[in-house]
């Protein structure tokens, strides 16, 4: 579903060295990064801050195109075919929403249904279903801006979905949220891979969201991967430590050594 | 093609229709963008009280040149005057949302908070024109000039609209640096080429096609001279530089969207 072939992304960055003068050096965000994500899998994908996990996410989505490497999702090349692409997979950004903030959540809805030419029918069904698991029903006539994150959250996680992609791509989706709303999503997420199959891959910095629903765990590191596999290989990559949160630091810390 | 005009109209019915929820926020922006717009010929009114032609030009004349190109600059304002916002845009991060969506992000933006607010310039242009056209008396063989003009000069501010976009995808420090040619140029053909310096005239002629928004096309409507003396089939150009400045634009369009680094998280 997900193939990297060496993908590397590089940044020009400009300083002020002096007046007039600027200094430019290259940042590379992502190096040399490959691996493959099949159909139906669950993937965490771990890091660091500035590690490269959004950068990857990004090219995967194609609103990035990779400076070297290759690239398929679903597939098609990202950056090629973006807008084809962005009919097969959902994109689900935590940090900020990908909904039209002053339209009320069922305008942005029904505009998606004409924007990714879903069948009425099918998206009716689809939207009764989602508004049921995920509970929309009460917030339906909101503004987007009106929202609370927990709703918010939602609102943009059924709006991922309403056209039934085979891959959802989900950055930081539990950040900010109570325990309640974050079982609400985790449960929604699993019983969606469970049932439907869809292939998942997301970024996180809450170990919980891999404990509890990733079978695969990627950690990035400084632009390429540093671990790639289950849960229980992550752990006993450190056996001494209890708690998932020391075997994750520790293969940070390591990682920023080498 | 087809796709990009529906993705566009059913964006633009939805943003009219949350707007519609405000009835009197919405009729007094329209009154209020028609009032101001209509104190600019006020002022050209205001010259024509101390003087009889202005650049060699009389009053009906001066109005048929303002109100054409008015026209274009609004209805380009009004279909794609939000593409400048894109260093906005690309800084909230709405401009990723709008990148993994299946429509141009071009459309996404134009069309962006899209109101019928804007009508109201166009409305006053099309006043403006409609009273030079009256008094004016143009004949049918040099009329059908004016619709060709009006929609070559939207091609026109569009494309410079839509460069400014594309040089945003680099200087996402400087949005205003097009505003010089946007809204300069809208100023800019208010008023008969020829109250400006030569070299000005020959720089929007030939540099920023400029002057076939109102000017060239406009001498042949008014069956005048060139004041510059530049040859006559320049007249008959403006889809040519229309065309061109629109390739341009589109291909610096793609060359910034291939380029474009998102923002940090």
């Amino acid at each position: 579903m997900i193939e990297l072939e060496g993908v590397g992304r590089s940044f020009t960055v400009r300083r002020k060295a002096g007046r007039l003068r600027r200094d430019t050096h290259v940042v590379h965000a992502v190096r040399d990064l490959s691996f493959e994500v099949t159909a139906g899998e669950f993937v965490g994908y771990l890091g660091p801050n500035g590690a490269g996990k959004s950068t990857t996410i990004k090219m995967l989505t194609g609103i990035l195109s990779p400076t070297t490497g290759r690239i398929r999702v679903a597939g098609l090349d990202p950056s090629r075919r973006r807008t084809a692409l962005a009919r097969r997979i959902g994109v689900v950004f935590g940090q900020r929403t990908m909904l039209w903030w002053d339209l009320p959540l069922k305008d942005s809805f029904t505009l998606i249904r004409h924007l990714y030419k879903v069948d009425p029918v099918r998206h009716r069904n689809r939207l009764a279903e989602l508004c049921d698991v995920l509970d929309l029903g009460g917030f339906l006539d909101k503004p987007v801006r009106q929202l609370s994150l927990g709703q918010r959250m939602r609102g943009d996680i059924a709006a991922a979905l309403l056209h039934d992609p085979a891959v959802l791509v989900l950055d930081e989706p539990t950040i900010g949220l109570d325990v309640v709303s974050k079982a609400a999503v985790r449960g929604f997420l699993r019983r969606l891979n469970a049932e439907r199959g869809t292939t998942v891959l997301l970024t996180t910095h809450d170990l919980g969201d891999i404990e509890r629903l990733c079978r695969r765990v990627m950690l990035i590191d400084h632009g390429s991967l540093a671990f790639d596999g289950t849960v229980e290989e992550l752990r006993a990559t450190a056996p001494d430590e209890t708690s998932i949160e020391d075997v994750v630091t520790r293969l940070y810390t390591r990682a920023v050594q080498s | 093609m087809i796709d990009m005009v529906r993705s566009y109209v059913l964006l633009a019915l939805t943003w009219i229709r949350a707007a519609a929820q405000y009835p009197v926020s919405m009729a007094l922006l329209l009154i209020g963008s028609f009032v101001v717009t209509a104190l600019d010929i006020a002022a050209i009114a205001v010259v024509f009280v101390h003087t009889g032609t202005l650049g060699g030009f009389t009053l009906p004349e001066v109005m048929f040149l303002y109100g054409t190109a008015g026209m274009s600059f609004a209805l380009a304002d009004l279909l794609f005057g939000n593409v400048d916002k894109l260093s906005q845009h690309v800084r909230t991060g709405a401009f990723d949302a709008m990148l993994i969506r299946p429509v141009s992000p071009f459309v996404q933006m134009a069309v962006d908070r899209f109101t019928f607010q804007r009508f109201g310039r166009t409305a006053q242009a099309a006043t403006v024109l409609g009273i030079a056209l009256t008094r004016l008396h143009v004949p049918w063989e040099r009329a059908w000039m004016i619709p060709l003009m009006v929609i070559c000069g939207v091609v026109l501010f569009t494309s410079l609209w839509t460069l400014g976009g594309a040089l945003q995808f680099l200087l996402t420090d400087a949005p205003e640096v097009a505003n010089a040619f946007t809204y300069g140029g809208g100023q800019l053909t208010q008023y008969p080429l020829s109250v400006y310096g030569s070299d000005l005239v020959r720089a929007v002629t030939f540099i920023v096609p400029l002057a076939f928004v109102n000017w060239q096309p406009g001498l042949f409507v008014l069956d005048r001279p060139d004041p510059l003396g530049l040859p006559y089939w320049l007249r008959f150009l403006a889809p040519v530089a229309a065309l061109t400045l629109a390739c341009l634009a589109a291909f610096a369009w793609r060359a910034g969207l291939r380029r474009y680094r998102s923002t940090g998280s």
